[in-house]
């Protein structure tokens, strides 16, 4: 990072980034900023590994007869792409980077409540990272990333064990980041700093919180019994010794549903945070954002049957997990109708950040609705299996969480790095990513509707509009992504100076300088107002 | 853990700079004062716990699934089981349990020979818990044919249980392993602890790790006093259970 070509004092000044150099001060560090960044590569690396393979999947789609590998290796293309993004990057995502920087910063801590336990949770992620890639290279693994019984147990060939043991390596990463934000945020707060003043980011972190500890060592667990039955050829969840491959199904899903709230409350966190930066208003209805993301963490454990209505669980489970999974939606809408309200006589502007708030606000509510038709015991019957599913969740966990996680970025850009990003390639990038990603997963809704099956190497030809429709839109799509990559690079060096609140954003972490020091607070500091206290709006105007 | 949530919003205490041993060599850099610390650190070994019980849920869950579906062929796999191996061990896990409180009090009173004698008592007893377990238990059931996976024969006299009895097995030895690896753990644990008592590390004023790796211990300890009955007691053995 340069320091003499500056002219503006601060500069010069000792931050996080400057203190120490060398690779042993980054591998060794304990301090939450910096382990926030080993996050931020290692999961940018990861997200590159999984998008390759989503390139290929969309170019061998390309052809009806598929145009680019054989049958096998497209399933272990699938399987590469659903397990590294889900285990590597999406879970991870927010939490990891954005999380681990901002919430000692937000609660008003030098530090997380145990920071030698942060740094090795990065370093068992990477373990289990290594294992992945390890399988990955070693011939891939052809399960899907849901790895059900008897495929995974007894007749795939593939390497299943070592992204077995990878996956659950990874866990413990989950479980150790939870823990330590939950301590945190209990213990660590500045004084004056209550409940009900936090920044929605760390309700929702909080939230998300909550679910790693509690999810994530079923998820182990899960796969440990996967492992040893197939290690010792002993029938856990094979019929054949009474085993019940259905049971694979109901434990992995409760932690596997829970994880599809793992990755998008961090991301609703964020666009609370950027709603309000950018309308310049508070968040309308703060008590009820924050409580809709513990109904939501705690139905998420309550629903993971509807992933099962097709698989011969009983009707009357189905009919129970099909209410509650309803139920879910109560806590989203309160969300967006909260978002769309702040949104209302704000004095809004289009910064990047604001762009990508307001995509997934708009994508995140196509992903949340579709989802009602899958909750439908009747509907999911002709949809399940289909690219429709597959367009539903892509609608979430990319139009929903990786474009919070793309706008949380941007905004915290400044801060994280002290240099500013080109603004106008940020913008276009996010109007690129917006066209990119609708275009590739649209047509999948028509494509599922139609009846075409996810997870095969080849279709029929009259599907081939919409195939290469989609293949088009992730052809922008990646394109979209490559751009920040380049300019984010390019501004650690050159970009701008960055002022310590480039928004003139409410919340802790902008008074101190950008980039911060290592302490984050020359002393703690002392909360005397909410969060989101922007222009004195008349009292009783709000509730 | 209501009791340590509730603290959650004493945070004003916490932060209080006029807070007694605010100037401890023990104080890490990220918390302000001591009582601050003590709590971060109880409060984490509680989550952690909270996590541990989901992870042995996900194998309590799959037993009773499996036990309900399969319930002639449990009773005859928990018949298998020695119960006689089993009571022995619960007693000695219980007084693991006292040891290892005892050893916290000596901490709290600043009984330094008090605290490394009753953590080496500890250990001793997770020692003869694993002992027990691996030469007597498991060496005997290696040797009746009960290990799945190894060596597993089914016998005439189960009839078409044989398959449901193998179940009973692989659930009795994932169970017992991972509650076994625990206690490895936990016996690692004490070895440092007791380094460190013996040292002088711990004072009235300073435990938390003796405290933490209590709840710990305990914890194991309590996974136990559930596999007990689930494995050993309940097969219908003396009519509860229903199986006679």
């Amino acid at each position: 990072m340069s320091t003499a070509v500056t002219e503006i004092p601060q500069d010069s000044r000792v931050h996080y980034l400057n203190v120490s150099y060398g690779v042993k001060s980054w591998l060794l560090t304990v301090d939450h900023k910096r382990i926030a960044l080993l996050y931020l590569g290692s999961i940018t690396f990861m997200f590159l590994v999984g998008g390759v393979a989503a390139v290929l999947m969309r170019i061998h789609l390309i052809e009806p007869a598929g145009a680019l590998v054989q049958p096998e290796t497209y399933n272990k293309l699938f399987s590469a792409h659903g397990i590294i993004m889900v285990f590597f990057f999406l879970v991870p995502s927010i939490p990891a980077t954005l999380g681990n920087f901002l919430v000692p910063l937000m609660v008003g801590a030098k530090d997380l409540a145990f920071p030698k336990l942060n740094l090795l949770s990065w370093y068992i992620y990477v373990v289990g990272a290594l294992f992945t890639l390890y399988a990955v290279i070693s011939g891939g693994v052809d399960t899907g990333w849901t790895f059900y019984t008897p495929y995974s147990s007894t007749y795939s060939h593939s390497a299943v064990i070592p992204v077995a043991i990878g996956v659950f390596i990874t866990g413990f990463s989950s479980i150790l980041t939870g823990l330590n934000f939950i301590v945190t945020i209990h213990k660590m707060r500045a004084p004056g700093l209550t409940w009900f003043r936090l920044p929605l980011f760390i309700w929702s972190i909080y939230a998300t919180s909550v679910i790693f500890i509690l999810g994530t060592p079923v998820l182990a667990i899960t796969i440990f019994l996967l492992g040893v039955e197939r290690l010792f050829h002993v029938g856990i969840f094979d019929p054949a010794v009474g085993g019940d491959p259905l049971l694979f199904q109901h434990l992995f899903w409760f932690y596997s549903h829970p994880a599809v709230y793992i990755m998008i409350l961090p991301g609703m966190g964020v666009v609370s945070e950027l709603i309000a930066a950018f309308s310049r208003k508070r968040i309308y209805g703060y008590t009820m954002v924050a409580y809709s993301s513990f109904a939501i963490a705690i139905i998420s454990f309550l629903v993971w049957g509807h992933h099962m209505f097709v698989t011969g669980q009983s009707i009357y489970a189905g009919l129970i997990f099909s209410v509650l999974s309803f139920l879910v939606a109560i806590p989203s809408a309160i969300k967006v109708f909260n978002w769309t309200a702040t949104l209302y006589k704000g004095s809004i502007s289009y910064e990047a950040p604001m762009l990508y708030a307001l995509g997934f606000i708009g994508l995140f509510t196509m992903g949340g609705l579709t989802g009602l038709f899958l909750a439908s015991l009747a509907t999911d019957v002709h949809l399940s299996g289909t690219y429709f599913i597959v367009a539903h969740f892509h609608y979430i966990m990319v139009g929903g969480a990786v474009m919070a996680y793309m706008g949380g970025l941007h905004y915290w850009w400044p801060k994280i790095t002290g240099r500013m990003y080109p603004d106008m390639w940020a913008r276009v990038a996010a109007v690129i990513i917006f066209v990119g990603f609708n275009l590739t997963f649209f047509p999948q809704f028509m494509l599922g509707y139609l009846g075409m099956p996810r997870r095969y190497a080849v279709y029929p030809p009259e599907f081939q509009v919409f195939n290469v429709m989609s293949s088009a839109g992730a052809s922008i799509l990646g394109i979209g992504y490559l751009i920040p990559l380049v300019y984010f690079i390019w501004s650690m060096r050159y970009g701008p100076i960055a002022p310590a609140n480039p928004w003139g954003a409410k919340g802790l972490e902008w008074t101190v300088p950008s980039p911060p020091p290592t302490d984050n607070f020359e002393e703690t500091p002392i909360v005397t107002e909410e969060a989101y206290n922007y222009a004195p709006i008349p009292e009783g105007q709000h509730g | 853990m209501a009791d340590l949530v509730a603290h959650g919003s004493g945070h004003d205490a916490a932060h209080d700079p006029a807070a007694t041993h605010s100037h401890s060599p023990d104080l890490k850099h990220q918390f302000d004062n001591m009582t601050q610390q003590f709590e971060a650190g109880n409060l984490g070994m509680w989550v952690f716990l909270a996590t541990e019980v989901l992870f042995f849920g996900g194998l309590f869950a799959s037993y009773t699934v499996y036990r309900s579906l399969y319930l002639p062929g449990f009773e005859i796999g928990s018949h298998l089981l020695d119960v006689r191996f089993g009571a022995t061990n619960t007693a000695v896990l219980i007084c693991s349990s006292l040891t290892m409180a005892l050893a916290i009090r000596a901490a709290q009173t600043g009984q330094r020979k008090a605290q490394v004698i009753l953590l080496v008592l500890t250990m001793l007893l997770g020692a003869a818990f694993l002992g027990i377990k691996f030469t007597f238990e498991w060496r005997n059931d290696y040797l009746e044919h009960l290990v799945p996976g190894v060596d597993f024969l089914y016998r005439p006299e189960w009839g078409g249980n044989g398959p449901h009895v193998q179940l009973f097995f692989i659930f009795y030895f994932i169970m017992t392993s991972i509650h076994a690896l625990h206690m490895i753990i936990g016996i690692g644990l004490l070895s440092v602890l007791t380094w460190m008592a013996a040292r002088g590390r711990f004072s009235p004023d300073y435990y938390t790790p003796l405290e933490v790796s209590g709840l710990y211990w305990h914890f194991v300890d309590i996974v136990w006093i559930f596999l007990f009955p689930l494995l050993y007691l309940i097969g219908g053995r003396y009519g509860i259970g229903g199986g006679h």
